[in-house]
C-alpha cells in the first residue's frame, strides 16, 4: 500500500473535490496513466476519458478536456468540463453520443479534433450505470 | 414659499422613491452574497492555471520556438482592448470608474499613435465610449437577456480573441474590469492577457522539473487559450460583485439622502402649518376683541 496524496479537481466554477487519494487513472492525451505517489513532476492535458480515483471510495469522473499538474505529492486537474459519473443518465449518455457523432460527420474536421471526439464516443458508449 | 400641499405632494414622492432605493439594495446585497461567493470560488481555478502557466514558461528556453500567445509578436503596434462594464446602471461609479481608466489608457495608446482597437462586454460601457471613440470599437458583446454568466459565454469571448490574434489583427491585449475588494471598493484594474509573459521576472528557482507530455509547446498551445478565457471570466466574476457591491453602496446611500430629505421637507411642512395655523388664530382673536 501506497502513502496518500493530496488531490484537487477544480472547475471554473468552483473546487469540486479536493481529497486525499491512493491512486488516481487520468485519461492523459497521449494514453492512460496512473499516478501514485511521489511520482515525478507532471504536466499533461486531458482528451475526454473516465479519471478514477481510488482513495478510502471509488469515485469516477468523466471529463472532455483539462490540464493536470503533479507536483510535491499534489495532483491539481483544472478543467471546465467535469461530471461525476454518478451524475449521468443513460438519456444523457446517449445524447452527448449523438451530438458527438454529429460533430464527426462534419468535413472541416481536422485529425486531432477527429481523435479526440472519437475518444469521447468510445469512451461514452463504455460507460456502464 | 410653497404651499401645505406642494410640500405634502413632494413628502410623499421622496418617500416613495426612498422605497425604491431601499428595494434595489435589498437586492443587491442579495445578489452580492452569491456573487462573492461565485468570485471566491473562481479564483482557486485562475491561481493555478497561472501557476501553470508559470512553471510551463519557465521550461522553454527557445523563445523563438515558443508560442505567439505567449511570448507576443515581438511588436507594439496594434492594440485590442476589451472593456468589462454592468449591463445596468444604477450603481454608482462603477461604469464611469472602468471607462474613464479606459479613456485614459486609449489616450496614451492614441498619442503614441499606435492603432487601437476596442471590445466592449456590457451594454453601459458601450453607450459611453460609442461618442469619443465609436470608430475604434470593433465589436459589442452584451449579456442582457441572461441571468448567470457561465464559462461558456466567457470561452466564446475568449475564442474571439484568439481568432483575431491568429488572424494577426492587434499584437497585445488587454482587459479591464473592477476587482472587488470589499463591497465599498472596487478597484478598476488594466490586465493584459497577451502575451501572456510578462516581461522577465527573476523568481527563485523551483527545483522541480517536470516531466511533459506531450511536448511543452504543444501542451501551451493548447493551454494558452483556455487561460484567456479564464482570465475572462474571472474578470466577469469579479465585476459582476463589484457591480452588485456598487449598487448595494449608491443604494444604501440613496436611502439615507431620502431620508434626510424626508426629515427635513417634514420640519418645513410642521413649520408652515403651524404657522398657517398661527395666523388663523391671531385672525380670530383680533377679530373677537375687535367687537
Amino acid at each position: 500500500m501506497s502513502e496518500n496524496y493530496n488531490i484537487d479537481i477544480i472547475s471554473p466554477e468552483e473546487v469540486l473535490l479536493s481529497d486525499k487519494v491512493n491512486s488516481v487513472t487520468i485519461p492523459s492525451f497521449e494514453g492512460e496513466m496512473t499516478i501514485l505517489s511521489d511520482h515525478i513532476p507532471l504536466i499533461t492535458f486531458l482528451r475526454p476519458g473516465i479519471i478514477k480515483i481510488s482513495g478510502d471510495k471509488e469515485v469516477k469522473y468523466f471529463v472532455e478536456e483539462g490540464t493536470v499538474e503533479f507536483s510535491e505529492n499534489k495532483l491539481i486537474i483544472l478543467s471546465s468540463n467535469v461530471i461525476n459519473v454518478d451524475n449521468l443518465s443513460k438519456e444523457k449518455i446517449s445524447k452527448m453520443i449523438e451530438e458527438a457523432k454529429n460533430q464527426l460527420e462534419k468535413e472541416s474536421l481536422d485529425d486531432k479534433k477527429r481523435y479526440i471526439i472519437s475518444h469521447k464516443v468510445d469512451c461514452l458508449s463504455g460507460i456502464n450505470l | 414659499m410653497p404651499s401645505l400641499d406642494d410640500l405634502r405632494k413632494r413628502i410623499a414622492s421622496v418617500k416613495s422613491t426612498q422605497k425604491i432605493t431601499k428595494a434595489m439594495k435589498m437586492v443587491a446585497a442579495a445578489k452580492l452574497r452569491k456573487a462573492q461567493e461565485m468570485a471566491e470560488k473562481g479564483r482557486p481555478y485562475s491561481d493555478k492555471m497561472n501557476v501553470i502557466i508559470q512553471n510551463l514558461s519557465k521550461a522553454i528556453n527557445d523563445p523563438l520556438n515558443a508560442p505567439r500567445l505567449l511570448v507576443g509578436t515581438g511588436e507594439d503596434k496594434n492594440h485590442l482592448c476589451v472593456v468589462m462594464t454592468a449591463d445596468r446602471g444604477l450603481c454608482g461609479g462603477f461604469n464611469t470608474n472602468i471607462v474613464k481608466l479606459a479613456k485614459n489608457y486609449f489616450n496614451k495608446i492614441l498619442k503614441e499613435s499606435k492603432n487601437l482597437k476596442i471590445i466592449t462586454v456590457g451594454t453601459k460601457g458601450f453607450d459611453q465610449l460609442k461618442r469619443d471613440y465609436g470608430k475604434y470599437i470593433i465589436k459589442k458583446i452584451n449579456f442582457k437577456d441572461k441571468k448567470k454568466l457561465s464559462f461558456q459565454d466567457a470561452e466564446s469571448i475568449g475564442n474571439e480573441i484568439v481568432k483575431l490574434f491568429k488572424n494577426k489583427e492587434f499584437d497585445k491585449c488587454v482587459i479591464f474590469f473592477n476587482k472587488f475588494k470589499n463591497v465599498m471598493t472596487q478597484i478598476p484594474q488594466v490586465q493584459q492577457v497577451i502575451p501572456a509573459k510578462k516581461g522577465e521576472q527573476p523568481k527563485e528557482e523551483q527545483n522541480s522539473f517536470y516531466e511533459f507530455e506531450p511536448e511543452e509547446e504543444e501542451i501551451l498551445e493548447d493551454l494558452l487559450p483556455k487561460n484567456i478565457s479564464t482570465q475572462i471570466y474571472k474578470g466577469f466574476l469579479e465585476n459582476s460583485a463589484s457591480e452588485q457591491g456598487s449598487r448595494m453602496t449608491a443604494m444604501d446611500n440613496a436611502t439615507r439622502n431620502a431620508g434626510d430629505l424626508v426629515e427635513k421637507l417634514t420640519i418645513n411642512y410642521n413649520r408652515s402649518r403651524q404657522a398657517a395655523i398661527t395666523k388663523e388664530l391671531i385672525e380670530i382673536i383680533s377679530g373677537a376683541e375687535s367687537l
